[in-house]
């Protein structure tokens, strides 16, 4: 029983961070109909600034609070992270917005090598380690253990979503986002300036990606220039699975996968006799995808796309 | 430009003579770019042409039928396996040449219907996802099925695969004929020019084809050409499985070729550069996708020299070529696409159908991958 539970916890926590990347994904692809495929690159270098903000403070021997540092790398992140957002759009994206599709796909994925080898050129290849920088304190519920840090990153991301449920769901500029989404011809006819909604698209999914890059390299202690590109990846099947542009979806999305993983590499063993191991945990994220796409194309949550002729 | 370089096709005694001068190129190319560029050249001439005839496979997929396929090099890594766990000390097994290519383009083809049957209804977007998970699903088997027993090897991958050889005559070692020594890799060169030639023959053939035809039609309108009477499961699983098959026979000669193949040489990026090379040169278009894999192959490896470059310019090396050379090639894509979104030779049969008038451009944004139709 300890292990299922051990497991339910796992399973949220790596969830909601795999919720908070496929955000970003999923309110591009709602207005632009792209898959935003350096989104990832986003969250590593969100993960890279806040270390090398940490590293800068730690060298300079500031005395501060543990808080203090990690709030402070985390807004550093967050800044860096947003410009970085603005500046794909603006640079890869814009010129290309009435091209064919898969020139703007072409494009994502030259601008996540880009961001790939310019972060590799920067920290260099090696796995750097995330400092430890608050007393790790450890809670029993039933048998399975739960962090603080692990309470932390459900909490936060559970009210950064909440935060951008409201923010679409209930200010002026989130309607602006969801009437571009819908049309973005129209919208501009009603006096959005569409273009605007689009950077402020782009740079609120940075801001949410580079949460989730501090917290996972906080999680695993490691950051690496590479990491982006799983997390990513992974983060965009949520997206899928809970039917892209649906901004619910991808938080309900992101915590089933979370959950599906963690459980898979939990139970694989067992259910196949120790033939499949543990090794498999990254299947299960595509075969859930596959499946999902096969059998219920537009997501969990989305919505019925009717082909016309 | 366009309609000179027409004019001066339809001549077809300059046409002859033009196509002559290019054999005679592509006989000697192996010497030249040896002789002057190193032995070193005359491998990536040889990769070049693994790749041009993958991506004349992908451009099947993609340019003719209209299925955004991201897990394609799934099927090169299945040529690949069969060549090198059929031909290798692995199990003892140590099957011909001829008998290995078919089969591993056979069952490369059974995975292209493999991946293609449940996807039928997919498609833009929602199968390029599909196909890239395929992709990554085969990539990770690969690396695991070595325990508890061991098929693939796991990340070791496999070693000592047999080069290729037809009878007594072997790809890998020196010959010499009327006096002149052909190495190994120019020996190489002259097979995969062969096959490139045959399988670039069979795209040209398709192309006018029933079939082929069938695969435009169903890519500009699936709706449309299936009310026309054509079976669009069956196309769509044809091009699935031919384009598979392609990529098996490339993937068959690069193990035999490279002697040693792991997991590592098939993953999510490789499937992207195909595609890029496909998109680069013009979707669709078989000098346009052979303008891109050449281009594609060869920049990067001319991207080494940019260590060189800079020993020149300022008299050090300020940056290491090798971590420099990626970000170059994705800004080179970025750059490309914002300024040729429709590739560098976009597609010929799209300027023949709609006139000179219209630009490719708009053509290619009124009905390329618009799932929003």
């Amino acid at each position: 029983m300890d292990i299922l539970t051990q497991q339910l916890i796992n399973g949220l926590v790596l969830g909601s961070i795999y919720a908070l990347v496929a955000l970003g994904y999923t309110m591009v692809y709602g207005i632009l109909e792209l898959i935003n495929f350096a989104h990832g690159e986003v969250t590593m270098f969100g993960a890279m600034i806040c270390l090398a903000v940490i590293g800068a403070l730690a060298a300079n021997g500031a005395e501060t609070n543990g808080l203090l540092i990690v709030a402070l790398g985390l807004l550093a992140a967050i800044a860096v992270c947003m410009a970085i957002g603005f500046l794909i759009e603006r640079i890869a994206y814009r010129p290309l917005r009435r091209a064919p599709r898969l020139a703007a796909l072409i494009t994502a994925i030259g601008m996540s090598i880009v961001l790939q080898n310019a972060a590799m050129l920067i920290w260099g290849k090696q796995y750097i380690s995330f400092p430890p920088l608050l007393p790790l304190t450890r809670y029993e519920i039933g048998g399975a253990v739960i962090t603080n840090l692990q309470i932390f990153i459900m909490i936060l991301s559970c009210l950064l979503m909440a935060g951008l449920l409201l923010l679409i769901k209930r200010t002026r500029l989130g309607r602006a986002m969801r009437a571009t989404a819908q049309a973005q011809d129209i919208a501009g006819l009603m006096g959005i300036n569409v273009n605007t909604i689009i950077s402020v698209t782009f740079v609120i999914g940075a801001a949410l990606a580079a949460v989730a890059g501090v917290m996972v390299s906080a999680y695993y202690g490691l950051a690496h220039y590479f990491m982006g590109f799983t997390l990513g990846l992974k983060a965009f099947t949520a997206a899928v699975l809970g039917g892209i542009g649906n901004i619910a979806g991808a938080m309900l999305g992101g915590l089933l996968l979370g959950l599906i993983e963690s459980f898979g590499a939990g139970y694989i063993g067992a259910l196949t006799g120790g033939f499949l191991g543990s090794h498999y945990q990254d299947v299960f994220a595509f075969f859930v995808l596959i499946l999902v796409l096969v059998f219920r194309p537009s997501g969990l949550l989305g919505e019925r796309v009717v082909e016309r002729a | 430009m366009i309609k000179h370089w027409q004019k001066w096709k339809h001549d077809r005694r300059t046409a002859w003579i033009a196509y002559i001068a290019l054999g005679v190129v592509l006989l000697l190319l192996p010497f030249l770019t040896g002789g002057t560029l190193g032995r070193g050249w005359v491998r990536i001439l040889d990769f070049t042409l693994l790749y041009i005839m993958l991506a004349l496979g992908l451009n099947i997929v993609v340019g003719y039928a209209g299925l955004l396929d991201l897990g394609y090099i799934a099927f090169y890594a299945v040529g690949a396996y069969v060549y090198a766990l059929l031909a290798s000390p692995h199990f003892g097994l140590h099957l011909p040449f001829w008998a290995l290519l078919p089969m591993g383009a056979g069952i490369a083809g059974l995975f292209g219907i493999l991946l293609g049957a449940p996807t039928l209804r997919l498609r833009g977007d929602y199968l390029a996802i599909v196909t890239l998970g395929f992709g990554e699903i085969i990539r990770i088997f690969l690396n695991n099925l070595n325990a508890p027993i061991n098929i693939t090897n796991g990340p070791q991958g496999v070693n000592l695969i047999d080069p290729i050889a037809f009878g007594g005559f072997s790809f890998s070692q020196a010959h010499t004929f009327f006096g002149v020594s052909f190495p190994g890799i120019y020996a190489y060169y002259y097979l995969f020019l062969a096959l490139a030639l045959l399988i670039i023959f069979v795209s040209l053939r398709l192309q006018n084809s029933r079939i082929g035809r069938a695969w435009v039609a169903i890519r500009e309108d699936e709706v449309a050409a299936e009310a026309m009477g054509i079976n669009t499961r069956n196309i769509k699983l044809l091009a699935f499985a031919m384009g598979a098959s392609f990529a098996g026979v490339s993937g068959g000669l690069f193990a035999g070729f490279q002697g040693f193949i792991s997991p590592e040489s098939f993953n999510l990026f490789e499937s992207i550069i195909v595609l890029c090379m496909i998109v680069l040169g013009g979707m669709g278009n078989i000098g346009g996708v052979i303008l891109g894999a050449v281009l594609l192959t060869i920049f990067p490896e001319a991207l080494r020299y940019i260590g060189d470059l800079q020993d020149y310019l300022f008299g050090r090396t300020l940056v290491d070529a090798a971590d420099l050379r990626m970000l170059i090639f994705g800004l080179a894509l970025v750059l490309i696409m914002i300024f040729r979104p429709a590739g560098l030779l976009p597609s010929v049969r799209r300027r023949q159908e709609f006139g000179s008038d219209t630009s490719v451009l708009a053509q290619e944004q009124a009905s390329l991958y618009d799932t929003r139709r």
